[in-house]
């Protein structure tokens, strides 16, 4: 019985990187619903330049999974006119710094299609793009600018952190009646493995996740920035007897308000901590809520420990620009020693 | 170029004496929505408002063109084509109102319109590609400006059709001006629809001043499209008035314009002596359309002014497919129930 138990186990989950989770959803919803298609610059033969899209190509054919010309807002509005006519466009920007000939079409279009004709047309798409720094690329191919999509009501923004998490936010992307802006941590693609569920997988949008509870302080984070965060987390315990929560906030808009203040009226003390600039990134957009929700728990101010007010530099200078544990470990140090 | 006026008798085209009075019936209809529509917004009792007067026989014959099953793809001057598709006059006041949801109140195939430029060719072939997966046998007409093939998107979308052999007609209505430039000065290509040639597929020019012309070329366009291949026309209109009520021509038109006769003169006057000297209407045929046009914007006026002012949650409804918690409170903010 228990080795029965344990082979069925076994096979309801796979280990996955989180490209591969990215994959799976995408493979899973593909094979789930005809309406779902994937377009991109080289997702087809090539399976995509991080193989997000291996695979796909071989075995739903050219129809479903698109090579399109090299024409970011060619893309973005094609798969606006496949969404209104039915169609579940997948579209990928090959990295999120070549997504912005398309910005146009994504918040003139794509967000305001809805309001636009009082819900007569609904625009259900995915725009995924890999994003964030720390793989020594080129200029250009490290941006996080999560931010600009924020800031457009009618898009959804998630940013996943855990393979489990790839697979199942884009399934709730892809199933979502609105447009999602899918944005995926480039630097952890392949950074670890862990059990991911086989077959339909979805994780709802809007939700946050609490990776590590806590008494003490409230880390706030997302995408790669998770890693940092649970490690400076686990250094403060061992080295400073500091009890950080670390709550992976995973949906950008809408964010979960619920989850965010009822971690820190718990702590009364919070950290956000994100990698793209730090002036009017989304910590600015969670550091208010809280203190819109829940100031007469406040006991420090909240801190913002993130990617600093210059361009992303080339890789030299990279290590600089991106909090690591030790940033965040001394900007969680000077909330929680206020 | 695509000509009838002075070129052939009504009984050398395929059309006969009905289709042509459906065409200049359609013309007077929308004239003198124009020119009331001109009168309403100096009143204050509308929106600004792009008049389309000279533009009428390229509309009105490109609309007569279109199957029943087609979809039309407009631009914000796009008013008289949708008049001629069926949109009520009533349903374009209020949209100039301030009611968005009369942008699209209807069940015929006409996407809503937008401001930007261009951007709607995109949607334009992602529809037509959605057209093809869905084994659909409609065509798809994209209506818009010579401004318009300046744009990233015409050039994306062109490539994108091409490439994918999207079931598309691109109508471009060369009205000779972008607000204050002239056609000379957008483009250095001798024609418009040359351009359709980098593309791998046909560009023609009509007499947009025609209707019967337009009405022969797009139908001919779209029979091509349904075939597979896409087709650029270039409609050799003109932009009598104003780009919209906001602008004051004379600061740059004070000179005649150096085209053709053809080209400026009155596309209803121009058609009426044509079909008079054909025996299809007489002078009783054309004031009977003015009153009957009259009458439907009487009532169109009284159908615009009866429509109650919004409740402000009106503002948050349509945002997402569900109002998220922070839209929820806003809206109970902004209604004073918080």
């Amino acid at each position: 019985m228990s080795s029965a138990t344990a082979t069925e186990a076994e096979s309801a989950t796979e280990r996955l990187t989180l490209v591969e989770g990215v994959r799976e959803g995408l493979h899973t919803e593909m094979a789930r619903d005809d309406r779902v298609m994937v377009l991109g610059e080289d997702v087809g033969k090539n399976g995509g330049v991080f193989r997000a899209t291996e695979g796909l190509f071989e075995e739903f054919g050219e129809e479903r999974v698109v090579d399109t010309p090299l024409a970011e807002s060619g893309i973005v509005g094609s798969s606006i006119g496949l969404a209104l006519s039915g169609m579940k466009p997948v579209a990928e920007m090959q990295f999120m710094g070549f997504a912005y000939p398309a910005f146009d079409q994504l918040v003139s279009h794509a967000a305001r299609l809805r309001s636009r004709s009082h819900g007569q047309y609904t625009c259900p798409m995915v725009v995924r793009a890999p994003y964030g720094g720390g793989i020594r690329a080129p200029e250009h191919h490290s941006e996080s600018k999560e931010a600009f999509f924020v800031h457009e009501p009618g898009l959804k923004v998630v940013v996943p952190s855990t393979p489990a998490d790839a697979k199942g936010l884009l399934t709730a992307a892809i199933r979502d009646p609105d447009p999602v802006v899918f944005l995926e941590p480039k630097l952890i693609y392949r950074a670890f493995r862990e059990a991911v569920p086989r077959g339909s997988h979805a994780v709802p949008l809007g939700e946050a996740a609490v990776r590590r509870e806590g008494s003490d302080v409230s880390v706030f984070t997302w995408g790669a920035m998770t890693r940092p965060a649970l490690i400076a987390a686990g250094n403060l315990a061992e080295e400073h007897g500091v009890d950080c929560e670390v709550v992976d906030v995973r949906t950008l808009s809408p964010l979960d308000v619920g989850t965010v203040v009822a971690s820190f009226e718990k702590t009364g003390r919070a950290a956000v901590v994100h990698e793209a600039p730090k002036t009017a990134g989304v910590g600015a957009e969670i550091a208010t809520t809280i203190q819109e929700e829940a100031l007469c728990y406040q006991e420090a101010p909240i801190k913002r420990i993130a990617g600093f007010d210059a361009p992303v530099p080339l890789h030299a200078l990279e290590d600089y620009y991106l909090p690591q544990a030790v940033r965040v470990q001394d900007g969680i140090l000077e909330t929680v020693g206020f | 170029m695509h000509r009838v006026i002075g070129e052939r008798d009504l009984d050398a085209t395929p059309f006969d004496a009905d289709d042509a009075r459906d065409l200049l019936r359609d013309m007077i209809r929308a004239r003198r929505f124009d020119e009331r529509a001109v009168v309403l917004q100096r009143r204050g009792w509308m929106s600004g408002y792009p008049p389309f007067a000279g533009q009428e026989a390229t509309q009105v014959g490109a609309a007569h063109a279109l199957a029943a099953e087609d979809w039309l793809f407009p631009t914000y001057r796009s008013n008289a084509m949708q008049l001629a598709r069926g949109v009520p006059m009533g349903d374009l006041l209020a949209f100039r109102r301030g009611h968005p949801e009369f942008t699209a109140d209807h069940d015929l195939p006409i996407f809503p319109q937008a401001v930007p430029i261009a951007t709607q060719l995109p949607h334009a072939v992602g529809a037509g590609m959605a057209a093809d997966h869905l084994e659909n046998d409609h065509a798809i007409l994209c209506d818009f400006g010579d401004g318009a093939t300046s744009e990233g998107d015409f050039h994306e979308a062109m490539n994108f059709a091409g490439v994918f052999d999207a079931p598309v007609v691109f109508l471009c209505e060369n009205n000779g001006w972008a607000i204050s430039l002239p056609r000379e000065r957008q483009t250095a290509s001798p024609t418009i629809a040359q351009k359709a040639s980098a593309y791998g597929f046909d560009g023609t020019q009509v007499d947009g001043m025609d209707p019967l012309a337009v009405r022969s070329a797009v139908e001919e366009a779209l029979e091509t499209a349904r075939a597979g291949e896409p087709v650029l026309v270039e409609s050799l209109t003109y932009r009598q008035g104003a780009h919209t009520t906001s602008d004051d021509p004379s600061r740059y038109r004070d000179e005649g314009p150096d085209l053709p006769a053809w080209r400026t003169r009155d596309p209803i006057e121009r058609f009426v002596e044509y079909l008079a000297d054909q025996a299809v209407v007489d002078d009783g045929f054309v004031e009977d359309c003015k009153e009957e046009a009259d009458d439907e914007l009487d009532d169109a006026i009284a159908t615009a002014e009866a429509i109650p002012e919004p409740e402000s949650g009106e503002l948050f409804a349509h945002v997402y497919a569900e109002p998220t918690p922070e839209l929820d409170r806003q809206c109970a903010s902004l209604a004073g129930e918080d």
